[in-house]
């Protein structure tokens, strides 16, 4: 097992997380930051590398992916260690007050404090709703995403959704499935063209049943699922014999498992005291778009202020006895650890 | 001349809130909907990510076409209708006058 040791483990290598990195390194205290995607940067590198910003303070324009490649480079100096591609699971806490926290892939990181840092969350599967729905996940028939099409060899699918992942896999388990029939609420698909077409070939040739205009509205069976109610927007709705359903509607920014952590949350954000970004447990912290309080604003700025005053309450929670002075980076040049 | 604009938000059928909307801030319809009390999560802030600021227009005047961005999004949601847009890509100028639209249901 992948063991790492360090004194604040940051959750999150958005802007945020990453100039965390900084203060911390300002009060000596060592940084691992941990992401659920391959690469720093959070939003600004996935979603809108080449979009300008405009109200970071001392630049009338930056591009989201410049603010990234900057902050990395001011963050050098305290050589941070990172974990990318890794989803933190689950967190437990020592008898000394610090923290052990496991990753998806079995990474365990040691830890002094905590600091989430998670943005919007991590992007999970979007659920319909359809009663009774979750009665059926963990193995019993409905499953939100394809991991291994093996699962489904010799079964009886219902796919519904209209976007490249419900084409793309209905064309993939057409010749794993036993039977594989596509439910789309519209009669057009927005997905790749060519795939679009592969389906209806499919249809045409009797490999998958294509069922337009309808929608999945009701899930049965006693423990497992063993039959879908497929309802056309006009007509007279069908039940249909099935082993698994794969609804596949996308994804959506969710808390994820921090949600399931016990810190006090509100609206799926997590709440915080603003003297320093504490969370109702000891120790760890949480500071940008993921906390909330009154008066928050979810601006890259305010983070980056929130990331200061919490490596405060950080060194405090660290070193009980050792007394902190503010340091002025003008004073003291070049900051290293 | 005046520099708002009033939308009409059924809150049940039959039941429609009268929400009043400057058109000089350059606000989004999700951003006026939530400062309005509105129960919208807009998870991404605005950028047509998240799809949790569904409406759906029932009548007033005609919006400028979504964009393919927006239409990609509505289209992977579980529920869309003819008049479905995600408000925060609804920019509020006096075009919008007299519009009517209700929240879509939230999917998990």
């Amino acid at each position: 097992m992948n063991s790492i040791s360090t004194d604040i483990c940051i959750i999150g290598a958005g802007p945020v997380g990453l100039f965390a990195v900084f203060e911390a390194g300002l009060l000596k205290l060592r940084c691992h930051v941990v992401d659920a995607l391959p690469q720093v940067g959070g939003q600004l590198s996935e979603i809108y590398p080449k979009k300008p910003i405009y109200d970071i303070p001392g630049f009338p324009e930056v591009l989201a992916g410049d603010l990234v490649s900057n902050l990395m480079r001011q963050i050098e100096p305290f050589h941070p260690t990172f974990t990318l591609g890794e989803r933190v699971e689950r967190f437990a806490k020592l008898e000394d007050g610090s923290f052990q926290l496991f990753t998806t892939d079995g990474t365990e990181i040691l830890c002094k404090a905590i600091a989430i840092a998670g943005g919007l969350g991590s992007f999970e599967p979007r659920k319909p709703a359809i009663e009774n729905l979750e009665n059926y996940e963990s193995g019993k028939g409905v499953y939100y995403m394809v991991r291994d099409p093996e699962t489904f060899r010799d079964k009886r699918l219902v796919i519904a959704g209209g976007g490249d992942s419900a084409l793309d896999w209905t064309i993939f388990l057409a010749d794993v499935a036993k039977e594989v029939t596509l439910v789309h609420r519209g009669t057009t698909f927005r997905g790749a063209a060519d795939s679009a077409e592969k389906v209806k070939n499919l249809h045409d040739a009797g490999k998958v049943r294509l069922v337009l205009s309808s929608n999945v509205t009701h899930v049965h069976g006693p423990e497992q699922l063993e039959a879908v109610t497929i309802t056309p927007n006009s007509g007279e709705p069908e039940t249909l014999h099935v082993d698994s359903f794969i609804p596949l509607f996308g994804l959506t920014p969710k808390l994820g498992p921090i949600g399931e952590w016990g810190l006090e949350l509100e609206d799926d954000a997590v709440k915080v005291n603003t003297v320093d970004y504490s969370t109702s447990e000891p120790g760890i912290y949480a500071i940008g778009d993921i906390n909330t309080y009154p008066g928050k604003l979810k601006l890259i700025l305010c983070g980056f202020h929130e990331a200061a005053l919490m490596c405060q309450g950080a060194f405090k929670y660290i070193n009980p006895d050792k007394k902190y002075v503010l340091k002025y980076t003008t004073v003291n040049g070049v900051p290293t650890l | 001349m005046t520099d708002e604009v009033r939308v009409y938000v059924e809150e049940a059928p039959g039941h429609r809130r009268e929400v009043i909307a400057p058109t000089d801030m350059g606000l989004s319809l999700m951003e006026v909907l939530k400062a309005s009390g509105y129960d919208i999560q807009a998870t991404c802030g605005g950028m047509a990510l998240c799809g949790t600021c569904h409406i759906e227009v029932l009548a007033g005047p005609a919006l400028d076409e979504p964009s393919d961005e927006e239409l990609y999004m509505l289209e992977s949601l579980p529920v869309m209708s003819q008049g479905s847009r995600l408000s925060c890509q609804v920019r509020v100028t006096s075009r919008l006058d007299g519009l009517v639209l209700r929240l879509m249901p939230q999917q998990a």
